[in-house]
């Protein structure tokens, strides 16, 4: 009995280790080939760089309200990722009225804070609608009951905002502000990049100060670390899950600005890809670990931008672009199988989850 | 003072709630798209029924709070929460009169905006708040009315309500000459059900219902006298009654009801397929897509005569290799993910089932999967001289598939294996511990379900001729994952129920197919609160709740936290 376990457990390991020196094998050999074929001179990867930490600091901004929520809730909200859209979205009617009056441009810096907060707001009140209506009815439901209704939850958001305002890409307009580069420390950095890298770290150390530094946020931190002891030091649970619900989604309005001007169009589906990678980059860094989730979303943004070119092209791929995504998910997947607790190594998940 | 007043604040309350769901509706478009489908022609369409719906259902809760009051106070509290919705759809109205919402919301149309008004615009405000007031009153009175009334009632409104919004349908069905096409000229007009056809509808369902309240007791004490063969010969003969009904669909159904039963019989494959890996082992796979792509590819690939075809394979020699396909790739992507757990696992099924579908669009494949083009020239099945031409054809080979793969996964159902799936799915340690192999059981499980769906892969392959990566999205993992849920996880005839409503009613009413996944998606949430245990259940978590109703009040709440039991990990 205990040899014929041990050894249908080896298949399944071997298996696994194939998995594993296969995907290492991708990666060794297509970087090799990729340096050996010098196609690419330095600033070239300084751009690619530059564009992944911007990317990833989005998907980190998106990523602390999943890993928020999961820290307190044990839950995925699987409909982060339209919390994010609908803040871009809403972001866009308010930009988009101000081109048309030319005050984006005469007053870019106002303008674009306005139509930041208006993005924050919306985000945080269709988050906390969400919260209210489908997953606190759902609470002591078994751990699938939320999800599915989270999954129910992301295509009725989707097909609303495509029922509302229809389902094209909409132009965001780019103020003038915003267009061409600064030169910073030698290196060309495009405007809209700059801003996403500085304006997210800011927002971060924000968040990272509220959570560590207030009553509020160390009352989450406790509820999050067990939420019974919590409720019985006197802190109120249903509080502390609607503050992380409401902070996660400002932190997604927010990167949905961000996404906005730099990727400068929003569409009902955009929210769908973005909330999965910024989910990768949650469970990356240990989900319901807050600095975690802001290191593994650089991580993966870095990764997405290098990887196609250092790992794939080096394989002759063509197109590697295209596969973007594949290495994002990949690295979803390897995380999840080989270590579920994240590369930061989050205790409270071995403990709990 | 505030007793008294108490009642009306919360059905004036409730009226906005529901004069809230009345703007979405509105907004979302649906009143609009639904303006066109007439339910009774000239008197009213979809479009206008659904406000009214709210106003119904608003009169009708608006009117509770306050139990054994007066049967004026009960009625005015309708008409109140009525009137609520009433005031907020002609908010919206002015609203729309004054500002131009389209630069915004795409759906706020004028058309809309007539049909909310009585094509009255401003003017027609105080017709929509007496109308709103009225209909309110009337939701009220329905709660007034003795179950002996309201259930003819409600029964005969749904009929014709049924029969207006699938006239279409009906009209086909009985265009033949004889008495098919005088029964269609007594219902019907051109383009829907003709007043005088809504109201025989009405009265002949109010009188079968009725009479059935007065009689239906007789008759099941009849068959319940009867012996057991005898009772079994009935069962069996009205199962063959219902399968020759079935077999003669296409014939008068013609092309437009095959087509949309061919297309239920294929998510019926798939939910029967992934309702062993979710419903069964309890195992959340949200990239079940996949294999419906596997499926579908190694059938195009090897029977394929254009480009992409490799060996030109019959449709028959090329199934059971997509099946096997299916059922490998059900195991390689099944053992990574063994030891990952619930919302885990849906996460990294997820990854995998867009990892493939990526690379099958990529430019990196397409000389194997041609890529954004997809596979061309797909034959059609051959069985001797009788080609699967069209869907009244491939019908059969779905609904042969779909009895097939029903009588596998019901005895796999009643199997060791399958007994084995339902305790993983309760608790995976106590399964373990009570010498249950997890590895073996969790990759029957994968790839039993992953075979199902190469099947209806296959049969995909063939009923379009050409397959697209673009007809692999997530999507139809989320519209699988949505009908096993509203038809009842771990249920067979709940997967068909599913199917019929969630795949067959958007096809059948055009309209629908815009708001499908606006409807999945409310309804995994309203199902997910309402009714976890969806409209049909399992045998097993039936009996959990009856088991609960005989024990009492008591034992009420243990069923409630039994009926989500499939979910658990």
């Amino acid at each position: 009995m205990q040899r014929s376990l041990m050894r249908r457990f080896s298949v399944v390991d071997l298996y696994l280790w194939a998995f594993r020196i296969v995907v290492l094998m991708v990666v060794v050999w297509g970087m090799i080939g990729t340096i050996m074929a010098r196609r690419y001179p330095g600033d070239v990867w300084i751009d690619f760089v530059v564009f992944g930490m911007s990317q990833g600091s989005i998907y980190a901004l998106i990523a602390l309200g999943y890993t928020m929520v999961y820290g307190i809730l044990r839950m995925i909200n699987f409909a982060h990722g339209e919390v994010f859209m609908s803040g871009a979205y809403t972001g866009y009617f308010v930009a988009a009225a101000f081109g048309r009056s030319g005050y984006l441009d005469r007053n870019p810096v106002v303008s674009l804070l306005v139509v930041l907060a208006v993005a924050m707001i919306t985000s945080t009140a269709i988050a906390l609608l969400l919260e209210r209506v489908a997953y606190r009815p759902l609470r002591r439901s078994p751990r699938l009951v939320p999800l599915i209704a989270a999954i129910g939850a992301s295509f009725f958001l989707q097909y609303t905002f495509r029922g509302f305002f229809g389902s094209g890409f909409q132009a965001y307009p780019e103020a003038q502000m915003l267009k061409g580069t600064w030169v910073i420390a030698g290196i060309g950095i495009l405007r809209t990049q700059a801003v996403v890298l500085v304006a997210s770290v800011l927002m971060m150390l924000g968040l990272y100060a509220f959570v560590m530094r207030t009553k509020t946020g160390t009352a989450m931190r406790a509820v999050s670390e067990d939420r019974e002891a919590a409720a019985l030091m006197g802190i109120d649970v249903d509080r502390a899950i609607v503050i992380a619900f409401a902070v996660g989604a400002s932190m997604a309005g927010a990167a949905g600005f961000l996404y906005a001007i730099v990727f400068k169009q929003v569409h009902f589906f955009m929210g769908f890809v973005p909330g999965i990678k910024a989910f990768t980059a949650a469970v990356l860094g240990g989900i319901g670990n807050i600095p975690g989730a802001m290191l593994g979303g650089l991580f993966l943004g870095l990764f997405e931008s290098v990887g196609p070119i250092l790992f794939l092209e080096g394989l002759g791929i063509v197109a590697p672009y295209q596969l973007k995504d594949v290495i994002a998910f990949t690295m979803l997947v390897m995380v999840l199988i080989f270590r579920p607790s994240g590369i930061m190594g989050e205790r409270l998940v071995a403990k709990k989850a | 003072m505030s007793m008294r007043r108490q009642p009306w604040i919360a059905a004036a309350q409730k009226g906005l709630i529901w004069g809230g769901v009345a703007v979405f509706l509105a907004l979302v478009g649906m009143v609009e798209t639904f303006a066109g489908r007439q339910i009774v022609v000239g008197v009213i369409s979809l479009g206008l029924a659904l406000p009214v719906l709210t106003a119904v259902v608003a009169g009708y809760q608006g009117a509770q709070g306050h139990p054994g009051g007066a049967p004026g106070a009960f009625l005015a509290r309708g008409a109140l929460g009525g009137a609520a919705v009433g005031t907020v759809v002609s908010g919206l109205v002015v609203l729309g009169t004054f500002v131009n919402m389209r630069s915004m919301f795409v759906s706020a149309s004028p058309t809309m905006f007539e049909t909310l008004s009585f094509g009255r615009g401003v003017s027609g405000i105080p017709l929509v708040l007496l109308g709103a007031a009225a209909v309110g009153a009337v939701g009220a009175a329905a709660s007034l009315l003795s179950p002996g009334v309201r259930r003819p009632l409600v029964t005969a409104l749904a009929w014709t309500l049924g029969i207006g919004l699938f006239q279409e349908l009906l009209q086909i069905l009985l265009h033949a000459e004889g008495t098919r096409t005088a029964v269609r000229e007594l219902l019907f007009v051109e383009d829907g059900l003709s007043m005088r056809g809504a109201t025989i509808v009405f009265a002949l369902a109010w009188g079968a219902t009725a009479g059935w309240a007065r009689r239906g007791g007789a008759v099941r004490q009849w068959h319940g006298r009867l012996s057991a063969p005898r009772q079994r010969v009935l069962r069996l003969s009205s199962l063959g009654a219902a399968v020759a009904l079935l077999l003669l669909v296409p014939l008068g159904g013609g092309l437009f009801l095959s087509q949309v039963l061919v297309l239920v019989g294929l998510f019926a494959l798939l939910g029967l397929g992934l309702n062993i890996v979710v419903g069964f082992a309890g195992l959340l796979d949200l990239g079940y897509v996949a294999f419906f792509a596997i499926g579908a590819y190694t059938v195009g690939l090897l029977t394929s005569v254009g480009e992409h075809g490799i060996i030109g394979l019959s449709f028959w020699a090329a199934v059971p290799v997509a099946v096997a396909v299916s059922l490998v790739a059900g195991v390689l992507l099944g053992v990574p993910v063994l030891g990952i757990r619930g919302d885990y696992l849906a996460i990294a099924t997820l990854g995998f089932g867009e990892i493939i579908r990526i690379l099958v669009l990529s430019d990196f494949l397409r000389p194997w999967l041609g890529g954004s083009q997809g596979v061309l020239g797909i034959p059609k099945p051959m069985i001797g001289g009788f080609e699967f031409r069209g869907p009244e054809q491939l019908f059969y080979l779905t609904l042969a598939s779909c009895a097939l793969v029903i009588f596998i996964a019901m005895r796999l159902r009643d199997s060791r294996l399958g007994r084995a799936w339902m305790a993983v799915r309760e608790d995976e340690d106590v399964a373990e511990a009570m010498g249950i192999n997890l590895v073996n059981v969790k990759l029957m499980a994968f790839a039993m379900g992953a075979a199902f769906g190469g099947l209806s892969g296959a049969i995909f392959a063939v009923m379009l001729g050409s397959i697209f990566p673009h007809s692999f999205q997530l999507l139809i993992s989320i519209n699988v994952l949505a009908l096993i849920i509203v038809g009842g996880m771990g249920s067979m005839p709940g997967v068909i129920v599913g199917s019929l409503f969630l795949v067959g009613m958007p096809e059948l009413l055009r309209e629908f197919a815009e708001y499908r996944f606006l409807i999945y998606g409310a309804s995994l949430v309203l199902m997910m609160q309402l009714r976890p245990e969806g409209l049909w259940p399992a045998a097993a978590l039936r009996r959990e709740l009856h088991a609960a109703e005989e024990m009492g009040p008591s034992g009420r709440a243990e069923a409630a936290a039994g009926s989500g039991r499939p979910l658990e990990e």
